[in-house]
């Protein structure tokens, strides 16, 4: 590996008001190596990388690259200096061609501002060949696939000259499979010579791909390690500050009866769109059935289904014996069932209201939150005060608003609201999305513990680890059928990334 | 429910309204006269004889239940600019009432006041119904419905139910539906005071309270939580408009004595500049419904003492919406941070 520093952050320091959220971070990006920033949700790594795209300024520190000072704060001067960006969320217009959204803000035009998208198109054909990135520059971008979507992101970058690639939580829309490629592309990238930053909380992905890895935890750097010296464990414990237990043991299921039939289920998504389609299970008392699959496969109409807040077209639901077809969400939850929603922000908690008024958001009208139409404001506050107690929930006071609590504890109002009555049913959509590890170590022991009580557990998620995890058996979704049901001890991650894929043998 | 940061949500308003008052007194310098005369006559007009506090009062009746009105509607996330409409219909079937019934007056009071509520609660749950059923927004259906509902009482105060006479009117209310007076202090007033209390209660104490707020901060949650929304939308029009022809009732039991177009002028839109002021907060309803009411009440005399044209006070309102609305500007002047979450928050839009 060449030892020329290309990137260097110096004593990056950025206050916001009340929050240190960088605290003099140093970070040293060599020529031709993959450097992954590793860190909790809200930990800082988003405000560094804005600082250096140029959309923040920092209070204090200082960026060279070349050994040149960046002019800091201004996005065009970071893209000058040959610095990129593939977003999360991709930056990308659906009806254009791959070469028009390539070159969309430099276009070059030729006679009366005719556009000239050929010799751009033959450009992106020679990146493409040169990186090992396929694509079709005449492709409509929205019907390509997520995975291939991400390469012309990549190649935007390439043909603006970047030479310093950011990463952001890359691997988050992917399959399996996809994931692997990506990381093919990342080597392939490196071996010519551009240099990359990665980042991600993902702590797999970081040991298989990075050359070295920076670890921050609330606004500081807690070290460096390489993939060599560290494993799974010592990265967690570096994130989260203490010993996180990642292995879960969850001992041998016991089904009991049933308590979730769905049957030959048909729903539509906002543009009248068959979502799910002709999808049959059973869920039996005391038993995790994963609902895995690449985002967008239906996963969400089909809980919203069950839930009640989505209207079912054909087929039959039914909990606990009762018809919950296309009855209303109060119904359902009243027949015992709990919903971790897939958001929690837009369905889950109303973010102004304090944690006491969230933690009765579905049980506000029955005693003892209310008599004959009243609020019981004690009984309100003394509820909050035992959950947030039980619960785990950080936050100074009971009625603080929910706004301002982190993710993981904003989840562990949700969930404490959810598995504190009696259910025979509990619907976990995502989680632990956006919640730090030791949220997360949280959330599963919950969910197991609710299993061990006999709860019926359907657990969505596109995280195959938490999956596999977590389940007894394994629904796997693509374009809203249901691919295979498979036993989880007997299923590799190779398997049902196939099957993600909609490869069924 | 909610725990804004007390001490700011208090200071915007009153900055705002001494901002306005400031800018004000410009611009009677420029006119050529002294501003602090024309404050002082203001103030003298509505607050210097027991004549001038009663009217101020009297003024200030209608403004709180149309301010109410706008204040509670907010709560649910929906924006009633259908006030005025509602007003007037709640006017009108007061008027009605209270002329064609014989009644002891213990009966007839309630009785007309009630009708007048009822007229206004159909009339704003008609847009809630109309957004909930078809995605109609209620701004459009409420502002719509206020030219309805103008030619609607013109109409029927010119035609089947016109009084004797020239002026197109109802024949005046019989003695037994008039709301007296006690002392200088009129009992619309009473009343008034008594339904801001009773709404803060219904919002905060109550779980339809609850469920109000849920759907007007968070429609998608209130959805999860196996609230009814479209309910909920249509009820909260209802009480708005409740609030607002109640105002129209009173003015006409307390004040007008019968039903004539042209007495509630403008009423019910004072009340979207009231419950801003108010940050929509029931309680700050009153202050700031006195506030317009005595700026009303004192007019006149400004405009004798001082020779200062009243239209001076519309400029001064308007000020003080611009500025709270608007309150970024003094939030910068303040260097007050973030959202005090008193701030009406208008649901996503277009139905739901």
């Amino acid at each position: 590996m060449n030892k020329t520093p290309i990137l260097e952050l110096r004593g990056i320091t950025k206050q916001f008001p009340g929050v240190l959220a960088n605290d003099n971070i140093d970070l040293t990006l060599y020529q031709g190596e993959i450097h992954a920033l590793l860190g909790e949700n809200g930990a800082g790594k988003s405000t560094l990388m804005n600082i250096l795209y140029g959309l923040y300024e920092p209070t204090r520190g200082e960026i060279l690259v070349d050994g040149k000072r960046l002019a800091l704060g201004s996005p065009s001067d970071a893209i000058a200096a040959g610095i990129g960006m593939v977003h999360q969320h991709f930056m990308l217009v659906p009806p254009f061609t791959v070469t028009e959204n390539v070159i969309l803000g430099n276009e070059e035009t030729g006679a009366a501002g005719r556009l000239n998208t050929r010799t751009a198109a033959k450009q992106i054909t020679e990146i493409s060949q040169r990186y090992n990135l396929e694509v079709d520059p005449y492709a409509i971008v929205g019907d390509l696939p997520v995975g291939v979507q991400q390469r012309v992101e990549i190649i935007k970058l390439l043909y603006r000259n970047a030479d310093i690639l950011i990463f952001d939580e890359p691997t988050a829309v992917l399959t399996p499979q996809e994931a692997d490629e990506l990381v093919a592309i990342m080597r392939e990238l490196v071996a010519q010579g551009k240099s990359i930053i990665f980042i991600t909380h993902k702590l797999r992905e970081v040991l298989e791909v990075a050359d070295r890895i920076t670890v921050i935890r609330r606004g500081r750097m807690i070290g460096s390690t390489t993939p060599a010296e560290a494993d799974q464990n010592k990265l967690a414990e570096m994130m989260v500050g203490r010993a996180v237990h990642l292995e879960l043991d969850k001992g041998k299921a016991t089904p009991g009866e049933t308590v979730l039939a769905v049957e030959n289920l048909t729903v539509n998504n906002e543009l009248a769109q068959t979502a799910v389609d002709d999808v049959s299970f059973v869920l039996r008392e005391g038993e995790v059935l994963g609902l895995a699959g690449v985002q967008g496969n239906g996963q969400t109409e089909l809980v919203e289904a069950i839930t009640g807040l989505r209207r079912v077209v054909r087929g039959t639901i039914t909990v606990a014996g009762q018809k919950a077809t296309n009855q209303s969400p109060r119904k359902i939850t009243e027949m015992g069932t709990a919903h971790i929603p897939e958001d929690r922000q837009k369905h889950g908690l109303v973010l102004s209201y304090g944690i006491d008024d969230n933690l009765i958001l579905n049980t506000y009208y029955q005693a003892p939150f209310s008599r004959a139409g009243q609020r019981q404001a004690q009984a309100i506050q003394q509820n909050a005060e035992v959950l947030v107690e039980k619960f785990d929930v950080r936050t100074p006071n009971a009625t603080a608003a929910a706004s301002t609590l982190s993710g993981g504890n904003q989840q562990k109002v949700i969930i404490a609201r959810e598995l504190n009555r009696p259910i025979k049913l509990l619907i976990a959509n995502q989680p632990t999305r956006g919640v730090d590890v030791g949220s997360i170590e949280f959330i599963h022991s919950q969910i197991l513990a609710q299993r061990q009580a006999g709860t019926a557990v359907l657990l969505a998620s596109t995280e195959l680890d938490e999956i596999l995890q977590l389940s007894d058996r394994i629904a796997v979704m693509y374009s809203g059928k249901i691919m295979a049901i498979v036993d989880a001890n007997k299923t590799s991650k190779e398997a049902l990334g196939l099957l993600m894929a909609g490869v069924s043998e | 429910m909610e725990r804004p940061n007390k001490l700011q949500s208090i200071a915007i308003p009153l900055i705002a309204v001494l901002m306005a008052l400031l800018i004000g007194a410009v611009i009677i310098l420029i006119s050529g006269s002294n501003p602090l005369a024309a404050y002082g006559a203001l103030l003298e007009g509505a607050f210097g004889s027991a004549k001038g506090i009663a009217r101020t009062l009297e003024k200030s009746t209608p403004l709180i239940f149309s301010g109410l009105a706008v204040a509670f509607a907010f709560k649910a996330g929906l924006f009633n600019i259908g006030g005025q409409g509602q007003l007037l219909f709640g006017a009108l079937v007061a008027g009605i009432i209270g002329y064609a019934v014989s009644l002891p007056a213990l009966l007839h009071i309630p009785l007309a006041v009630l009708g007048g509520c009822v007229a206004g609660g159909l009339y704003a749950g008609l847009s809630g119904w109309l957004k909930t059923q078809f995605g109609a927004h209620e701004v459009i259906t409420t502002i719509m419905l206020n030219f309805i509902a103008s030619n609607i009482t013109d109409y029927v105060a010119d035609g089947p139910l016109k009084d004797e006479g020239i002026i197109a009117r109802l024949p005046q209310i019989q003695d037994s539906a008039v709301l007296p007076a006690i002392g200088p202090v009129p009992t619309g007033f009473l009343l008034a005071i008594v339904v801001v209390f009773i709404t803060a209660w219904l919002l905060d104490k109550t779980t339809v309270g609850y469920e109000i707020q849920t759907v007007g901060k968070n429609p998608n949650a209130a959805k999860y939580a196996g609230m009814k929304v479209a309910r909920t939308v249509v009820l909260t029009m209802f009480i708005s408009g409740l609030l607002a022809g109640m105002g129209g009732a009173i003015e006409t039991q307390g004040v007008v004595g019968r039903f004539q177009p042209g007495f509630n002028a403008g009423l019910g839109f004072e009340g979207i500049t009231i419950a801003m002021l108010a940050k929509t907060n029931p309680y700050g309803v009153i202050p700031a419904a006195l506030l317009v009411g005595a700026m009303q009440s004192g007019a006149s005399q400004m405009q004798f003492d001082a020779k200062v044209a009243p239209e001076i006070i519309d400029v001064v309102l308007g000020l003080m919406l611009f500025l709270v609305s608007a309150d970024m500007i003094i939030r910068r002047l303040i260097r007050a941070r973030g959202d005090d979450d008193s701030q009406p928050r208008l649901s996503s839009g277009w139905g739901n």
